[in-house]
């Protein structure tokens, strides 16, 4: 039996996307984990930047929120919001963004703004922050997610951010500079777009069948030809989370 | 430029509700300490709020997480003010309390989280009820207006995200098309807020502040707004501004009022001064899952004070030992004589 937690298991599996020398619009939360713990293993030269207009954090403690003071100290550059989505983002300088919602759909756009009706809400979401435009405009857009049945419907109830194909807009037509969601990592295994800009099943993590992961997907999956097996979280990637990066379990829960 | 302290959005055409007023009575006429000239703009957090924040104001309490003006948000609800537009990217907890506390009739924001612990649940609660009206962008939009607003612009454009329901949403969302190319961009209007109030570092008596840290959007919203309370951690003597110009992000001439509240922050926090408060923002979420809860911590720790001193006091030692930071400064640059 799997001795890390579904927490940590997307954690590691999201560090794992990143490559050394991306520069990173670090979210918070698991994605902010995700970071330091790619930084600390096979990406040290990894770029983070923060939508606060923080650039080239590295912090010493694990940040709460995406504006504590530990990212400012000893980081190479502080701009205000105006210049990080300007001269970063929209310029074209950022590699990898981090999203996050309640809602992603079966091409990849992501709700974060309501449950239900957008003037009579049923659930309140914090709405988009950064995640408009990173998903627009980073070169590759990663997802950290649990994988449960509502959080995958058919298609979201409000656009928050674009995957490829919504109401009748394609994402290419648009001519958007971003690539857009590049994987969704779940607890059950990990996601990524066909050349339709589709999300099927292209990675299972150890233990995992295809049929629970359909279980809890709200649209009928579709199942890469050939499909993977994730490698588990090796004991340094849980030393590094458990130890180090945030030991009060703060957001490993 | 006129240099006349307080003289503000001389060139900015028309003149909002209340800019008459504003105009007549820009100077401040009364000094508060008794060693200061007339003509100072010192004076005290509630002397200001008083002065220049009415009910139906918009206004922005400024900073992105960082030196976000907690004092001046408590200074405006044990004065009591009704039907403010609150604007901010964040409304953070600051605004959580304000709109518990019955100051709000509108909210304009591009997130409305606990940054990294979850949902403000007074603010949703009201979304929910129908209580409050909301103006929703996405932070890039909102800045977007602020940094209009600030440069004295009709518009601003901004690419095409492919992310539509906002821009369906929000009708000041509006589309155009770039006249060299024929594309089209997406174009937001300017933010003019009544009142700005930004927490900083340390400023002179006039108003040059200097800030450090995260300035997420403290320059656009004091250059956007028509009257600007500046609260500082410290007043310094001009010279110590004038060491470091790079530093001053806001000068004198658009400032109104200059208040010396250390602490006014908290929970925020101000970059090598004090702290984040982060277990007051994780004791947040679970103390505002009652309304009779927030109605007690209002009762106790906003009216149930006279001023930001009097709640520094309360929040005791330990809690600013805890907080203190040991120092880190920054290499020394020199601007030579010349």
């Amino acid at each position: 039996m799997a001795d890390y937690t579904a927490s940590e298991l997307m954690t590691v599996h999201a560090a794992r996307l990143l490559r050394d020398g991306d520069v990173v619009f670090v979210g918070v939360g698991l994605p902010n984990l995700a970071c330091n713990l790619a930084r600390r293993t096979h990406a040290p030269n990894l770029y983070m930047i923060y939508e606060a207009g923080v650039i080239g954090a590295r912090p010493s403690r694990l940040p709460l929120s995406i504006g504590d003071p530990t990212l400012v100290s000893g980081a190479a550059a502080v701009c205000s919001m105006y210049d990080v989505f300007t001269l970063y983002l929209q310029r074209g300088n950022v590699d990898v963004g981090f999203l996050g919602g309640a809602q992603i759909d079966r091409y990849g756009n992501i709700n974060a703004t309501v449950i239900g009706d957008y003037q009579r809400p049923k659930v309140r979401l914090p709405g988009s922050g950064g995640s408009m435009e990173i998903a627009a405009w980073a070169n590759r857009c990663y997802i950290i997610t649990p994988h449960q049945k509502r959080r995958f419907p058919e298609t979201v109830d409000f656009q928050t951010s674009a995957g490829f194909r919504y109401g009748g807009i394609e994402r290419r037509q648009v001519g958007v500079r971003g690539g857009g969601p590049q994987a969704v990592v779940t607890n059950l295994g990990i996601l990524e777009p066909d050349s339709s800009g589709e999300l099927i099943l292209t990675a299972l993590h150890q233990g995992v069948t295809v049929a629970q992961v359909q279980e809890n997907t709200g649209w009928p999956l579709r199942v890469a030809e050939t499909l993977r097996q994730t490698d588990p979280p090796t004991p340094e990637e849980l030393r590094i989370l458990r130890e180090e990066l945030d030991p009060g379990r703060i957001y490993l829960g | 430029m006129d240099a006349q302290p307080g003289s503000g959005w001389a060139e900015s055409g028309a003149l909002s509700h209340g800019e008459e007023d504003y105009v007549k009575e820009a100077r401040p006429k009364v000094g508060f300490q008794e060693k200061i000239t007339p003509m100072s703009k010192l004076c005290s957090l509630s002397e200001a709020v008083a002065r220049y924040i009415h009910d139906g104001d918009c206004i922005y309490l400024a900073g992105f997480t960082h030196l976000i003006p907690f004092a001046a948000g408590h200074e405006i609800i044990r004065q009591g003010r009704k039907d403010l537009t609150l604007a901010r990217a964040t409304p953070d907890l600051v605004y959580d309390q304000m709109v518990a506390a019955g100051c709000a009739r509108k909210l304009i924001f591009s997130y409305m989280g606990n940054p990294g612990v979850g949902s403000l649940r007074a603010v949703r609660a009201a979304i929910e009820a129908g209580a409050l009206e909301i103006e929703e962008y996405s932070h890039f939009g909102m800045i977007t207006r602020l940094q209009a607003g600030a440069a004295g612009l009709p518009f601003l454009p901004m690419k095409l995200t492919a992310a539509v329901d906002l821009e369906r949403s929000n009708p000041n969302y509006r589309r155009v098309s770039d006249p060299f190319t024929g594309q089209e961009v997406v174009v937001l209007p300017p933010l003019h807020p009544d009142v700005a109030v930004v927490h900083v570092q340390r400023a002179d008596a006039n108003g040059n502040a200097h800030l450090w840290g995260i300035i997420g959007e403290q320059k656009e919203a004091a250059f956007a707004a028509r009257h600007v309370i500046l609260t500082a951690e410290e007043i310094v003597d001009e010279a110590v501004i004038r060491s470091d110009p790079n530093r001053t992000l806001i000068p004198e001439f658009i400032v109104d009022a200059v208040c010396h509240v250390p602490f006014c922050a908290h929970p925020s926090y101000t970059q090598g001064y004090y702290d984040r408060d982060n277990d007051f923002y994780l004791r947040w979420d679970q103390l505002s899952e009652s309304p009779e809860n927030i109605r007690t911590y209002l009762a106790e720790w906003v009216l149930g004070v006279p001023d930001r001193a009097a709640y520094v006091e309360k929040l005791g030692p330990d809690l600013l030992r805890r907080l203190s930071v040991p120092e880190r400064p920054a290499a020394p640059v020199s601007y030579g004589a010349y």
